[in-house]
């Protein structure tokens, strides 16, 4: 005979496996990244060894963040008590998912910031130290998403949650899917926008502070999505329905489904208009206002598909009876 | 706790359903729409006498990239409200 306790060991488990599985992907593919580039830029400049070397190591650092975070969920899932009921066992299980999925995108996204660090100090030697501390503002861009992760992990593991009823499970898994996916698309998009403005700086040192202007306010705009996926996550967290309802359990995960794959696009795209509106300005930095202009126009279209998809979860969480 | 009756499977079917129309088909055009941005923007940079037109050009190209989105909404809300309902 199986029991509570036993399943719910099982979650707990699984949540550890898929939170450091999922969580360190995105951080391995984001640190190859950065040593690819500093690899190519030591052996086009051998020169600027020293330089290239220190910016791959912090680079590599500030990508494996992201990884770290999911090692202290997957730590803390392994070693935390046995779950007391099967809600509970549910949540640990959700904050596995949401680490794991939100370390997929900033890993990524961080590795880029790194990579383009490495080519602008093959480029510019001796401008080491303004790429370093623009990759480092970058990439803390970058890791926002993962932290909006953490944060609701953090919430799942230790928030208790009584009892053991379809409503609640759903709504749990709901928001750990919901800020998981939803971070990944940011985490990428912010990520190609710290790329392209830190290869600009390499090419152009004086546009730094242009280029630093428009990275920032483009990563603002491509946190939009993650934003709205945390908003989900936390009225799944904090809406208090119970009971054993079929329908309300679907309408819960699929709410948190919905919110955040459809965050996953325009996190991306967003990210992709600020990539493209740093190459512009790096180009021809004269045009900065108009590119400027461009790029906010853009990506408001490229949210609207964020907007439907906050849209049909509220209705999925408040409408549906 | 209430049996489930076939009725409550079809309706959760639908919503399960709505969840993943909205969501999966939100990604595509959030990418298109970014690499239609991104190039605008590129463009812009080069030749700033023609920004209108590129802008013109660009906002074309992302209503006809959102297409799909609006199907999934549309899909979705059916969904929902059709079949998701008592």
């Amino acid at each position: 005979m199986v029991e509570v306790g036993d399943w719910g060991n099982f979650l707990k488990f699984l949540g550890a496996g898929i939170a450091i599985g999922l969580g360190g992907l995105g951080s391995g593919i984001g640190m190859g990244f950065s040593a690819e580039d500093g690899v190519k830029g030591i052996s086009i400049q051998p020169g600027a060894n020293n330089e290239i070397f220190k910016t791959m190591l912090i680079g590599q650092a500030g990508t494996g963040s992201a990884s770290i975070f999911a090692l202290v969920i997957a730590i803390i899932l392994v070693f935390i008590g046995t779950p007391s009921d099967l809600n509970q066992a549910f949540a640990y299980l959700s904050a596995g998912i949401a680490i794991g999925l939100g370390g997929l995108g900033s890993g990524y996204g961080a590795g880029l910031a790194g990579k383009a660090a490495c080519e602008a100090a093959a480029r510019q030697p001796r401008f080491n130290n303004t790429f370093l501390a623009n990759m480092l503002v970058g990439q803390a861009v970058v890791q926002t998403p993962i932290i909006f992760a953490l944060v609701v992990s953090l919430i799942l593991i230790f928030m208790s949650f009584p009892g053991g009823d379809l409503i609640t499970i759903g709504a749990l898994l709901g928001a750990g899917i919901s800020i998981g996916l939803g971070s990944i698309g940011s985490g990428i998009g912010t990520g190609m926008a710290a790329e392209d403005a830190i290869k600009g700086m390499g090419k152009k040192i004086e546009e730094s502070g242009n280029l630093l202007k428009i990275m920032l306010l483009g990563q603002a705009v491509a946190q939009t999505p993650t934003i709205f996926a945390l908003l989900v996550s936390f009225i799944l967290l904090f809406i208090g329905d119970k009971g054993n309802d079929l329908v309300r359990f679907v309408a819960m995960l699929s709410a948190g489904i919905a919110m955040g794959a459809g965050a996953i696009g325009p996190g991306i795209g967003s990210g992709s208009a600020a990539q493209g509106a740093a190459k512009g300005v790096s180009e021809n930095p004269e045009a900065t206002p108009v590119v400027m202009r461009t790029m906010l126009l853009g990506q408001a279209v490229a949210q609207s598909t964020s907007t439907y998809a906050l849209v049909i979860a509220f209705i999925l969480i408040f409408v549906v009876k | 706790m209430d049996a489930i009756t076939g009725a409550d499977l079809v309706r959760a079917a639908a919503l399960l359903g709505a969840g993943i129309a909205m969501g999966f088909g939100a990604i595509g055009p959030g990418i298109g729409e970014g690499m239609a941005a991104s190039k605008a923007c590129e463009g812009v940079s080069r030749n700033p006498e023609q920004a209108g037109l590129i802008t013109r050009t660009m906002l074309v190209g992302q209503a006809v990239s959102e297409s799909t989105g609006i199907y999934s909404l549309v899909i979705a809300l059916i969904l929902i409200f059709l079949f998701g309902g008592k």
